[in-house]
């Protein structure tokens, strides 16, 4: 039989706001426990919860930017349950009246189509704190810093049918909130993190599976095998005659599969209900117009942008403009070297490859973009050559100077004077006569091939300075006149 | 509506009460005459009247997002009958 299976995630973003959603504690990440919990966080008595606005001005801003409705008159409710991690003995989040309501974005599939993806809601919500279950014997240590942490869930419709359109909408999503500057993105430390809802159904039958969630998965990768893994699990359990329990499951990088962690029999009654403590939140057009009039370029415009300004190529377009800061580097590169292919295939390839062997972000890049923007102005007016550019980019990386010091310093300006390449052309076909000899018995069109040797030969005498265009014609020449 | 025992007692349980079985019976009393008050002011006709949201009719006020708070985790954590490391302890907990 042919499956389909159907995928809804909820995707959790921290807001990146300096203090906690209900109070004036620090969000830093990292401080020494329970220095950034104060007496609202810990559910004092007397205490009372005090809304942050600009936690309030990030999510309309996710809200507009996936052309969503936006909620005029949005409430908090209490979700109520028991861990010691929540001291309050409940979460303020949004049931009934989200900030968000239904919009959507547009993932591309790897056949280059466009799919529409709903998303239902997203809403505000407070962070748990931390619970540690291996620091004392037959204690857990409780760690509040994170409690109170302002969240936005994003829940989407199951419109997604496999594990790599789950992939790119939460990479989609993972763009548009980094761009808007409303969430750090960073996965490993939680503060993006996604919960997957997974059923199967024999295709073209219309109503859903019994489905499972798998929690917190915190990569892109592991999302993807986490998801192949349940849809691959809850077939060959209907196969082989069994029935797709509804259950919390959680997933286990290390071994690669799904467990259980709690059935639907235990599953949590939250009996939620409007929040007394807190006020509805009540916003006009004027409100959402300037939170429109302040967004940024988004990455599904500045991917078109860059293809209709620049010239690039879908392919090259899309991965330059997915992440603001990339997107900001490639393009000051391109206007302070003045071409924008060169620019995008450095960034891609050269950049890309010594961020990637280092383990670095953008961010961090020893070369900044104008220093990298200098070298290939160099590179564009014959200064130097493109095999003495990645010299120069090396030295760069590795704190030595400016391109020009650089291209000084080791002598790597390209030698464009004919007489000295003619020179160290003649010498190079002046010691190898083995190899002349060969070139003139073999046949004319294969000699083309043959003078890749005496290319290499000169570039080495000349240290990779000289202009590999004159090289080539000198060489050329000469040789095809020894063989008439 | 009339609630029974085992309501009350999930009720208690989901609450974390530990509630006596001889209180059972009057707790399920009372409970059931709250419920009896709602549905009979169920009976008034409220269609014509917009819900609110909160028994004040007023609108949330904003904070402006600044850390306020100081790190305060030794008085706070004074009254607290376990704590090491700076971590509150509480008796192991694993789902």
């Amino acid at each position: 039989m042919e499956w389909e299976a159907v995928i809804g995630l909820e995707i959790h973003a921290q807001l990146a706001t300096k203090s906690k959603i209900f109070s004036g504690a620090s969000t830093a990440f990292g401080a020494a426990p329970n220095t950034q919990a104060c007496a609202v966080d810990l559910a004092l008595p007397g205490t009372l919860p005090v809304f942050n606005g600009e936690a309030l001005r990030m999510a309309v801003m996710f809200g507009v930017a996936i052309d969503a409705e936006i909620g005029r008159k949005s409430v908090f409710d209490r979700k109520n349950y028991f861990y010691p991690d929540l001291p309050k003995g409940y979460q303020t989040s949004q049931l009934f009246h989200p900030i968000v309501g239904p919009g959507h974005v547009d993932i591309e599939l790897k056949d280059g189509t466009h799919k529409r993806i709903g998303v239902t809601r997203a809403h505000l919500e407070e962070d748990a704190g931390k619970s540690l279950h291996d620091q004392f014997p037959g204690m857990s240590g409780i760690d509040l810093n994170r409690a109170g942490t302002p969240l936005l869930e994003i829940v989407s419709e199951p419109d997604l049918r496999s594990a790599e359109e789950a992939v790119a909408y939460v990479k989609k999503l993972h763009a548009i909130v980094t761009t808007l500057g409303i969430c750090d993105g960073d996965m490993s430390q939680g503060s993006f993190r996604c919960d997957c809802n997974v059923s199967v159904r024999p295709k073209g039958q219309e109503e859903f599976g019994t489905r499972t969630e798998t929690k917190n998965i915190n990569s892109f990768r592991f999302i993807e095998k986490a998801i192949k893994g349940e849809i691959e699990r809850q077939i060959d359990l209907i196969e082989d005659g069994g029935r797709v329990e509804q259950a919390t499951r959680l997933y286990d990088a290390e071994k690669d599969e799904t467990r259980s962690m709690r059935s639907k029999e235990e599953a949590n009654d939250y009996r939620y209900f409007p929040c007394p403590d807190l006020l509805p939140i009540v916003i006009n057009d004027d409100y959402i117009d300037q939170v429109r009039d302040s967004l940024p370029e988004l990455p599904d415009a500045r991917h078109a942008r860059f293809m209709e300004q620049f010239g690039l190529g879908d392919y090259d377009a899309g991965v330059l403009s997915a992440y603001r800061n990339l997107a900001d580097y490639f393009e000051t590169v391109a206007q302070v070297g003045g071409d924008a292919k060169l620019a995008a295939n450095w960034v891609m390839g050269e950049l890309s490859k010594f961020l990637n062997s280092n383990d670095l972000d953008i961010d961090d890049s020893p070369v900044k973009a104008e220093a990298l923007g200098q070298l290939l102005l160099r590179l564009k007016d014959d200064t130097i050559n493109g095999n003495a550019a990645k010299q120069v980019f090396e030295a760069m990386w590795n704190g030595e100077g400016d391109a020009d010091q650089i291209i000084e310093a080791k002598g790597l300006k390209q030698v464009t004077d004919s007489g000295a390449i003619e020179a160290m052309v003649d010498e190079v076909i002046a010691n190898a006569t083995p190899q002349v000899e060969q070139y003139k018995a073999a046949e004319p069109e294969k000699r083309g091939k043959m003078l890749g040797f005496f290319m290499g030969q000169v570039m080495k005498a000349s240290k990779g300075t000289a202009n590999p265009g004159q090289v080539n014609k000198l060489l050329k020449g000469k040789l095809d006149a020894l063989c008439d | 509506m009339s609630l029974d025992r085992s309501d009350v007692e999930k009720i208690a349980h989901l609450a974390r009460l530990q509630i006596d079985e001889a209180d059972i019976p009057e707790y399920t009393q009372n409970l059931s005459n709250i419920l009896d008050l709602v549905d009979q002011m169920q009976a008034v006709d409220t269609s014509s009247v917009e819900p609110m949201d909160h028994p004040t009719d007023a609108v949330q006020r904003l904070r402006i997002d600044e850390v306020s708070e100081e790190n305060q985790r030794d008085k706070l954590q004074s009254v607290s009958p376990a704590v090491d490391l700076g971590l509150f302890q509480v008796p192991k907990v694993i789902e």
